[in-house]
C-alpha cells in the first residue's frame, strides 16, 4: 500500500501545525500589546539604568541585543517546551500521536508558529530602542551577527524540543522549574550585562544556554570593544556544537517518549 | 471474507504504586472485513482500553493485536497511514481555527495533497450538513456540529479500519442519527472498510453493528449478530414493570421463582424494573412481591428482548449497576 513519503509528511505537518499559531496571531490581535509594547516598556527600563549611569553607549546595544533574543527565549520556554503539555490537556496529542506524522514535526511546526510573533517582537524591539536612544551598529558586524543570531535559533529550538519531552515527562514539577529559573537563567545569560562579568565559571555554567554564547558573539560583531566571554569564533563553534548535540538529544527524547507513552497510557492520553 | 482485525489473549494491566488494575483479560476477537462491529458493555468495562490498544496508542500488558494484518506493537508506524479513530465529546483541535481549516491541518498530518484535501472535506461537510458552518470558529460549534466535525476527521483521509469510541455520547438524538446514518452511507461505499464501535447504549449497537462483543471487567462474555445475541433470551417473557420510588427491591425480584433475571434504573422518579421471566406464570409471584413491598405500580408492559436483556441474562445485572461497580 503506497502513501506519502515521511519527508513529504514532515514538511506538511510543519507547516499545518504552524497555521493554527500564525492564523491566531491576526484573529487575536491583543499580542501586539502584550508581545512589542510591554516588552519594549521592560527594554527602555534597563536602558534608562545605563544612561543614568553615563554608560557608553555600546552598552545601551547590550540591552537592546538582550531584548531581540530574549523573546526567542520566551518563545522557545512557554510556548515550545509546554506545547505537549498543553495538547494532552485539550486531548490533540493523542490524536497527533495516532497520525502517521512524527512529533518532532509538530514541535517545529508550533516554533515557526510561534516564531512569527516572536520575529516581530524583535524587530519592534530592536528597531524602537535603536532609534528612540541612538544606537549604533557596526555594519560590517551586522552579517555575521544575522548568522550567529540564525545559529542560535536552531540551538534554541533544538533545545526546545528537547524540554519539550522533559516537561511532559514531569508535568507540573517541570512547569514549576521553569518558572524558578526564569530569572536565574536571564542572569546567567547576560541578556542586559556581558557575560563575562560573571566570572570563567558562572559565565561557562550560562553557556550550556545557547542563549548565552550567542548573546556574546552577536555582541562582539556589532559592538565592538564590549568585553568578551570568548573569542566569537569558539562561540560559533560551540553553538554548532550545541546544535547538532540538542537536535540528537532532542530526537532521543522524543523516540523515548513516544515509547514511554505507549507504556504509560498517562503520558499521552487525556484519561484513561 | 479476510480479516480485519484480531486479537489473541489480549491483556492490559494498569499499575500503580498502590494497585493494579486489570483493563483487559485475556481478550479474543476476531473481525471480519466490510463489517460494522460493536464493542458493547458498561463505562470502565475495557472498551476504550482496547481501542487504544488497536490504534497503536497503548502497548498490551500481553498477548497479540493485529490491525489490517499488522502487529500493533511493532509495525505501529505503517499502521498509522491506514486507520483512523474519532472519540465521542471529543475537544480535539484548535477552537481559533475554521472548521475547514482545521479539517486541513489534520489532513496535513496524513499527507494529503491540499488540493485533494479540500475536496474531500467540501464533500463531507456537504454530507454531515456542516456546509454553512464551514468558516464558523471551531469554539463557536455546538457540541453535535463539533462532532460531526471530528467524524469527518476520521473519514476524510480515507482509511481502511475507522474506530469509534463511544461516538454518539452526550449528542442530542438528531446529531446522534446523523452521525450513524453517515457511518452506513461510508460503509456502503466501500465493501472493504471496516468499522469497530464502543458503545454503551445497546440500541445503537443493535441499530448500526453487524456483529456485537459484550464485554465486561475486561472479558468478552458474548459475542454474535444482535439477533443471535437476543435469541438468547428469546425463550424468556420480557416484562418492564415501573414502581414508585422505595425500599430496595432488586435482590427480592431476583429471589422470586421464574425470574432469570432482573435490573433497575431510576428514571424521572420511577424505579424502571426490567425482568426475565421464565413464563408469564412467574408474573403472580412477581405482584406479590411489589404488593408486600408497598410501593405503587405505574405500569406494566411485555416487550421483545433487546440487547440490555442479553446483557442482563449474561452477567446478571444490568449496565448501569456495573457502572456503579
Amino acid at each position: 500500500m503506497s502513501h506519502p513519503s515521511a519527508l513529504r509528511i514532515f514538511l506538511k505537518t510543519v507547516v499545518a501545525r504552524a497555521y493554527p499559531r500564525f492564523v491566531s496571531s491576526y484573529r487575536n490581535k491583543t499580542w501586539i500589546i502584550t508581545e512589542t509594547l510591554l516588552p519594549l516598556i521592560g527594554t527602555i527600563a534597563i536602558i534608562y539604568v545605563y544612561k543614568a549611569l553615563h554608560a557608553p553607549s555600546r552598552y545601551l546595544g547590550f540591552v537592546v541585543l538582550g531584548g531581540v533574543l530574549l523573546a526567542f527565549w520566551q518563545n522557545v520556554i512557554w510556548a515550545m517546551a509546554t506545547n505537549f503539555f498543553w495538547d494532552r490537556a485539550a486531548g490533540n496529542l493523542e490524536v497527533f500521536a495516532m497520525a502517521p506524522t512524527s512529533m518532532a514535526a509538530i514541535l517545529v511546526g508550533m516554533a515557526l508558529g510561534g516564531a512569527y510573533v516572536s520575529g516581530t517582537r524583535a524587530a519592534f524591539i530592536l528597531i524602537v530602542t535603536s532609534i528612540l536612544f541612538g544606537v549604533t551598529y557596526t555594519a560590517a558586524g551586522i552579517l555575521p551577527a544575522v548568522g550567529v543570531f540564525l545559529l542560535t535559533l536552531a540551538a534554541l529550538y533544538c533545545l526546545g524540543m528537547m524540554l519539550a519531552s522533559l516537561f511532559l515527562f514531569y508535568s507540573r514539577e517541570a512547569w514549576h522549574l521553569a518558572d524558578a529559573m526564569q530569572e536565574p537563567i536571564y542572569f546567567l545569560s547576560g541578556f542586559y550585562f556581558p557575560v563575562r562579568s560573571l566570572g570563567a565559571f558562572l559565565a561557562g555554567a550560562g553557556s550550556l544556554i545557547p542563549l548565552t554564547l550567542g548573546l556574546d558573539a552577536m555582541r562582539q560583531f556589532v559592538l565592538p570593544g564590549t568585553p568578551a566571554f570568548i573569542p566569537a569564533a569558539w562561540e560559533v563553534l560551540a553553538l554548532v556544537g550545541q546544535t547538532l548535540l540538542y537536535g540528537v538529544l532532542s530526537q532521543v527524547a522524543l523516540r523515548y517518549l513516544e515509547q514511554r507513552a505507549r507504556h504509560d497510557a498517562r503520558l499521552m492520553l487525556r484519561s484513561s | 471474507m479476510d480479516i480485519a482485525v484480531e486479537t489473541r489473549a489480549l491483556r492490559r494491566v494498569y499499575r500503580s504504586r498502590s494497585q493494579e488494575v486489570v483493563a483487559l483479560d485475556g481478550i479474543d476477537l476476531k473481525v471480519m472485513r466490510g463489517q460494522r462491529y460493536g464493542v458493547l458493555g458498561p463505562n470502565g468495562a475495557g472498551k476504550t482500553t482496547m481501542i487504544k490498544i488497536l490504534v497503536t496508542l497503548l502497548l498490551p500488558s500481553s498477548g497479540e493485536a493485529y490491525v489490517d494484518g499488522l502487529d500493533v506493537v511493532h509495525q505501529f508506524r505503517e499502521l498509522r497511514h491506514r486507520i483512523a479513530m474519532v472519540s465521542g465529546g471529543e475537544t480535539v483541535g484548535f477552537g481559533m481555527l475554521k472548521v475547514k481549516e482545521q479539517l486541513w491541518m489534520f489532513s496535513q498530518f496524513y499527507g494529503m495533497p491540499s488540493g485533494a484535501a479540500r475536496r474531500r472535506i467540501d464533500e463531507l461537510l456537504e454530507r454531515l450538513g456542516l456546509t454553512e458552518a464551514a468558516d464558523r470558529l471551531v469554539s463557536a460549534l455546538s457540541s453535535g456540529m463539533r462532532q460531526k466535525m471530528n467524524l469527518i476527521r476520521g473519514l476524510m483521509t480515507d482509511p481502511r479500519i475507522l474506530f469509534l469510541d463511544e461516538p454518539t455520547v452526550a449528542l442530542d438524538v438528531g446529531a446522534a442519527r446523523d452521525v450513524r446514518d453517515e457511518v452506513r452511507r461510508w460503509m456502503a461505499e466501500d465493501p472493504t472498510r471496516t468499522v469497530i464501535l464502543t458503545t454503551h447504549y445497546m440500541m445503537e449497537a443493535d441499530e448500526l453493528c453487524d456483529r456485537v462483543a459484550i464485554v465486561n471487567r475486561g472479558r468478552i462474555v458474548a459475542e454474535g449478530t444482535p439477533a443471535e445475541l437476543k435469541q438468547q433470551v428469546q425463550q424468556n417473557a420480557i416484562v418492564d414493570l415501573q414502581l414508585s420510588p422505595g425500599n430496595r427491591l432488586l435482590d427480592a425480584l431476583r429471589a422470586v421463582e421464574g425470574v432469570v433475571a432482573a435490573s433497575v434504573m431510576e428514571q424521572d422518579g420511577t424505579d424502571r424494573f426490567s425482568l426475565q421471566l421464565s413464563s408469564d406464570a412467574a408474573l403472580g409471584g412477581v405482584m406479590r412481591i411489589v404488593e408486600m413491598s408497598g410501593r405503587q405500580i405505574r405500569g406494566v408492559q411485555k416487550r421483545e428482548p433487546t440487547l440490555e436483556d442479553a446483557f442482563v441474562k449474561l452477567v446478571g445485572r444490568g449496565m448501569a449497576e456495573e457502572e456503579q461497580e
